[in-house]
Formats: structure tokens, C-alpha cells, sequence
């Protein structure tokens, strides 16, 4: 298990040693060809800031000769907000009294429906955690509700059993993304004082459950703004680097969604109720950690929502960048149902798909809505 | 001309689908490359056939071959019911067995991928695998029946060229199928070096779909297929390892 791994680091020491990087050290980072943990270290440094240029060059080449000059697209499908969890930073947060929906099966039929005529292929399906409500039962049969009318479904939903992802893959469940939010295990504690979410430890384990399982695909990632993004990105890197040499026959992504404000009731004029970030990740930075993951991963897929501006998206793309969603709502019902329930978050890119695609061909680039089949899964 | 089974080819480059910046420079690309034998991975297409597929509609050319890929199975099972329903799908029993169970570097399992060309081969498909350069696996998936055999000359989307050359030489020493090496070929250099070493074909596809200008890369690649393959035919020079002595050392014995 990586929690064995995970507690040989202690998180004041590691965040030292990234910040006493020197520019001799991202020089030598940048020279190799293969890379490992000190050398992102390095890389995603103070130090390396001067380098940004030069590491999206190496970027972008490294992207191109494994993925190709195409761009993965994907659509968000929430089935609910009732959650039983309190995250400070969360539109779902239990605290947060706003009223809740769950999609029924009719319902989430017709979400899917608006959604496939968009041309979607990869779904991904939402939710907050209620295990009375939407549990492993809801889930099973969401699956078979969307099975039919996707060829890639994907799931973000509270952390499981071995045994249920086993269940939920027969269902055609290909993708897991889970979210540590943050490696640091004190400040996780604050920022999740309330529920089944506050076991540190059964989240971490999540991947090694899901890699047990023999799932195909797994999305990692921290919250950028809850914690120092370098010493949390170095773990979340760390965590991809064990999950790759122990469950081999899975595939990675990573995400690094920043903090994004949220509707409820606390809402006063144009200051949105939320956690403000603890910390403030600038554009240049997050170019530097895209990059940073790339130059140590040449074969991980890397992930950005609608969260990020259309600006900062549109230049995403030529460095690392690998799958996008887009026309997302973070809703429940967001699509066609009840476009007013609450949101997880505000998106911040709210370009239609068409409007997504057109930009990524005018880039040179090549939308790709397919690119899985279930044949493939027996 | 090449013949695999039951087709024959006047073109010795196949091709590849992925990576390009848009159908419409995959398709430029494919017919300057002159290839008759292109192949496709199942999870890039509609096989359900909801809608038209935009990939499938820029390869409709007649005298372009599909060869559908497994790409993403993990194991022999996954295969085989891939392999049936691309049959039906595409209508054609040819069939690039690929199983990388290794998302990450993309190498073939040789163990599953025997297997399930044993398997595939009763149930009537032209079984073209992709393997490491494994001379002893050639024999065996050989004795299986398959209609050709493709090593890799490096890991896929390498672009390193022919490193595993000392193998491939035992391959095509020995082989009594067609040989085709696949994957790692970086340059129109290497796939001539591929063709004057004896090869029966490459196949090329990032090379060619991550270069600046596809088509005229893919131009290239069918001259330098071309070239090899008439300096095979034309016999190479031997390369001497041997000194000629100007005074030889035995001549006291004549």
C-alpha cells in the first residue's frame, strides 16, 4: 500500500528540500532523459521559473511524439449533490444549505441523451458522497442507464471497496479519477472535519484498491490552493510513480484543478461563498507544473477542466495538455433537467463543445471524442 | 509484390492512423505513402456504427486494406471477442493482434499474444502480431499459422530506429512467413535499412503523422521503402570483415 511509502516522507522536510533547488539543479533536470522525483523536485522549484520557456519546448515535443497532434474531449455528468461530507472548499459541502437532487434513472436518461447529441464518446460521472442515497446500487444503475450511449464512462465519486469497483467495471466502468485534495494530512483534517471523507488514510489507499481491482484507468490529483502546491504536487507525483511500477497494467491521468468559487447561502453581491485559496497559483506556475509532470511522465495523461480560462486553456493545449472537457455544468440536471439546482463549482470556460473543437483544429490539433471501445473490456 | 494470404501488395510500407492533426492530412499522408494496407485501433473507430465514422469515411479508398488493432486489450479473451467483432464490423478477417497489458511503454505480452493467435487462427482470421523481436516466438507463432509476424525495431512511437537489429537479423534469417518490422522506425533511413536487411515490409505511422509536413514525410518513407527494397533485391555488396594481405603469410607453400 502507498501509505507505507507515503509516511517515510515528512512534509516540512520535503518542501525544504524542493525550495533549496538551485538553478544547477534544474540545468541537470533539464539535460537528462529520464527523469525521477529529485529532478521534479527541481523542476517544479522557485528555481526553475527562468527555465519555464525551455520546459514547454521540451513539453511539447515529449506530448507530441506520444500522443499526437490530438486533443481528448470529455463532458462532466453530475447525479447528484446530496453529500454527507463537510469540505470547506465545496459547493456539495453537507454545511452548505442548499437544496439537494439526485438524477433518476428517467432523468439521467435524458441528461445523456442532450449530452451524446453534443457528439460526446467519454462521459464522466459526479457525485457528492451519501452512501444511503447514491451508493454502489445508484451507481450500478447509472452505469446501465449511460453503458449504451458511450463508449468511455468515468467516475468521480466517494473513494470505495476493492469489491465495488469490481462490481461497478462488470457494469462497463472503465476510469476512477480520486483526488487526494491534499498530502498534507494535518491540513486535510481542517479542511475535512466531517464525515466518511475525514479517514485520510482509506482516500489515500483508494488508488491501490482500485489498481487491486484491475481497473483500466486512474485520475490523480491534488487541489491546488489548499496547501503548498510544489511540496503537494511532489507527493501527488510520488503517488503516480508507486501506482505505475505496482499496478502496471493501468493507466494514469493527472488533474490539477485550481480553487474555484461556489454559489450558497452565504452569497453577498458579487463575493461568492467559498474557501478563499490559502495559497495563489499564478497562470506561469501552473504552465510550470504541466510542464513538470510531462518532462518526469512521458506517458501520463494530462487533464484540463473548464475550471481554467478559455485564454489559459487555448495555450494549455500545445504544452502537455492531453484531454480537455468542455461545455461542462456542475450541476445535477445541469444539461436539461433543472439547470438551476446547485453547483459544485463555477466553470470559468463556458464555450460550447463545437465551439471547444473548432478552437483545438484551428490549433492544428485533432478533436478526438472516441477513443475506447467496450469490445475491448471482454 | 508481397502477398500475405490472400492478398498481394505492391507496396511494401503499411501505415498507421493515429496522431495526425486531422483526418484530412492522415488521408493526404496515407495515399502519398502509397500504402495499401493501413491499420486502425477498434477504440479510435465506431464500430456500433451510430454514426458515420470520420476516420473510417477518409480511408475509403480503393486500394487502401483495413487492418484493424486490438490496441488496449490487456489478454488473450479481450482479443478474440475484439477480434470477432471487428470481423463483423469491418468486414474483413485481417487482423493486427496487439496485446499490450502495459499502458505505459506499449509492449507486447508474448505469452497472450501466442495464445490468442492460436485461437484466432482456428477461428479463420489472417493473423498479423505484434511481438518483440523474439526469434523463438516467430517460430512458435509461426507453427500457430500466422500470416506474417511483426517485431518491433524499438518501443512504439520511439522514433530510435532499428536497435533491435542482432534480433531481427535471426528473424528474417529463419522466418518461412513474411516479416514486417513495426514500431520505432524514426526515420526514412531506418525503414530503408529495415527493407536492405531483408525485411518483407515496415510499418510507419508516428514518423510520419508527427512531422511537420505528414504527406511529404510519408513521400519519403515510400521512396526509402523503394530504394531498400531494390538494393535488397540487387544484392548488396559484402560488407568484408576480412584483411587481403599483400604478403600472404602461406605463400612459401605453393
Amino acid at each position: 500500500m502507498f501509505t507505507e511509502i507515503f509516511n517515510r516522507y515528512e512534509w516540512g522536510a520535503v518542501k525544504q528540500s524542493i525550495y533549496s533547488k538551485t538553478a544547477a539543479d534544474v540545468e541537470r533536470a533539464l539535460a537528462k532523459s529520464h527523469r525521477d522525483p529529485e529532478d521534479f523536485k527541481a523542476l517544479i522549484s522557485p528555481a526553475a521559473a527562468p527555465y519555464l520557456e525551455e520546459m514547454a519546448q521540451l513539453s511539447h515535443r515529449l506530448t507530441q511524439k506520444r500522443f499526437g497532434k490530438v486533443m481528448q474531449l470529455y463532458i462532466p455528468l453530475y447525479l447528484s449533490n446530496e453529500c454527507q461530507n463537510i469540505c470547506t472548499y465545496c459547493g456539495f459541502s453537507y454545511e452548505n444549505k442548499i437544496r439537494r437532487r439526485t438524477l433518476s434513472s428517467g432523468e439521467l436518461l435524458r441528461e445523456v441523451t442532450a449530452i451524446r447529441d453534443l457528439g460526446f464518446e467519454h462521459v464522466l460521472l459526479v457525485s457528492g458522497e451519501a452512501n444511503q442515497t447514491v451508493g454502489v446500487d445508484y451507481f450500478v444503475r447509472a452505469l446501465e442507464v449511460v453503458r449504451p450511449h458511450f463508449s468511455h464512462m468515468s467516475m468521480e465519486v466517494q473513494p470505495l471497496d476493492r469489491d465495488d469497483y469490481s462490481l461497478l467495471m462488470q457494469h462497463g466502468l472503465n476510469t476512477v479519477l480520486v483526488y487526494q485534495e491534499t498530502y498534507h494530512r494535518e491540513d486535510y483534517k481542517l479542511h475535512h472535519p466531517k464525515g466518511k471523507k475525514s479517514n485520510f488514510d482509506y482516500r489515500l489507499e483508494t488508488p491501490d484498491r482500485l489498481g487491486k481491482a484491475g481497473i483500466h484507468k486512474i485520475g490523480l490529483g491534488v487541489l491546488i490552493g489548499l496547501e503548498d502546491w510544489r511540496t503537494d504536487s511532489w507527493f501527488a507525483a510520488l503517488h503516480l510513480q508507486y501506482l505505475e511500477r505496482t499496478y502496471w497494467k493501468t493507466k494514469y491521468s493527472l488533474s490539477f484543478p485550481r480553487l474555484r468559487p461556489f454559489s450558497g447561502e452565504e452569497e453577498a453581491g458579487d463575493r461568492p461563498y467559498g474557501l478563499q485559496p490559502k495559497v495563489e497559483m499564478k497562470d506561469r506556475e501552473l504552465i510550470q507544473l504541466i510542464c513538470a509532470y510531462r518532462l518526469l511522465d512521458e506517458e501520463v495523461e494530462l487533464s484540463l477542466s473548464t475550471r481554467e480560462s478559455p485564454v489559459f486553456r487555448d495555450h494549455a493545449i500545445r504544452l502537455g495538455i492531453t484531454a480537455m472537457s468542455a461545455g461542462s455544468r456542475t450541476n445535477p440536471g445541469g444539461y436539461v433537467v433543472d439547470p438551476e439546482s446547485l453547483e459544485q463549482f463555477e466553470i470559468d470556460d463556458d464555450r460550447s463543445p463545437a465551439a471547444i473543437a473548432e478552437m483545438i483544429r484551428r490549433q492544428g490539433y485533432e478533436p478526438v471524442w472516441k477513443d475506447w471501445d467496450p469490445v475491448l473490456q471482454g | 509484390m508481397l502477398t500475405i494470404a490472400d492478398k498481394t501488395f505492391h507496396s511494401r510500407l503499411f501505415t498507421g492512423t493515429g496522431k495526425f492533426g486531422s483526418s484530412q492530412l492522415m488521408e493526404e499522408a496515407i495515399i502519398a505513402s502509397g500504402s495499401e494496407l493501413v491499420t486502425v485501433a477498434l477504440r479510435r473507430v465506431d464500430i456500433q456504427q451510430r454514426q458515420d465514422d470520420d476516420l473510417l469515411y477518409h480511408l475509403r479508398h480503393p486500394h487502401i486494406h483495413l487492418l484493424p488493432n486490438t490496441s488496449g486489450v490487456r489478454n488473450a479473451r479481450e482479443a478474440v471477442f475484439a477480434a470477432e467483432l471487428a470481423r463483423e464490423a469491418l468486414g474483413t478477417n485481417w487482423l493486427k493482434l496487439e496485446i499490450h497489458p502495459d499502458p505505459k511503454w506499449l509492449l507486447p505480452d508474448p505469452i497472450e499474444t501466442l495464445a490468442a493467435a492460436e485461437e484466432l487462427v482456428k477461428r479463420g482470421f489472417v493473423v498479423l502480431p505484434y511481438i518483440h523481436a523474439d526469434p523463438v516466438l516467430c517460430k512458435r507463432l509461426e507453427d500457430a499459422g500466422v500470416a506474417a509476424v511483426m517485431p518491433l525495431g524499438a518501443p512504439i512511437g520511439s522514433n530510435k530506429g532499428l536497435r533491435t537489429f542482432d534480433f531481427l537479423e535471426i528473424i528474417l534469417a529463419q522466418t518461412r512467413v513474411p516479416v514486417v518490422i513495426d514500431a520505432g522506425i524514426g526515420a526514412p533511413s531506418d525503414a530503408a535499412k529495415a527493407m536492405e536487411m531483408g525485411a518483407d515490409a515496415v510499418l510507419v505511422n508516428t514518423a510520419i503523422a508527427s512531422s511537420a509536413d505528414p504527406a511529404r514525410m510519408a513521400r519519403a518513407f515510400r521512396l526509402a521503402v523503394e530504394s531498400g527494397r531494390m538494393a535488397f533485391e540487387a544484392k548488396l555488396a559484402t560488407v568484408s570483415g576480412r584483411a587481403v594481405a599483400s604478403s600472404p603469410l602461406t605463400a612459401f607453400l605453393d
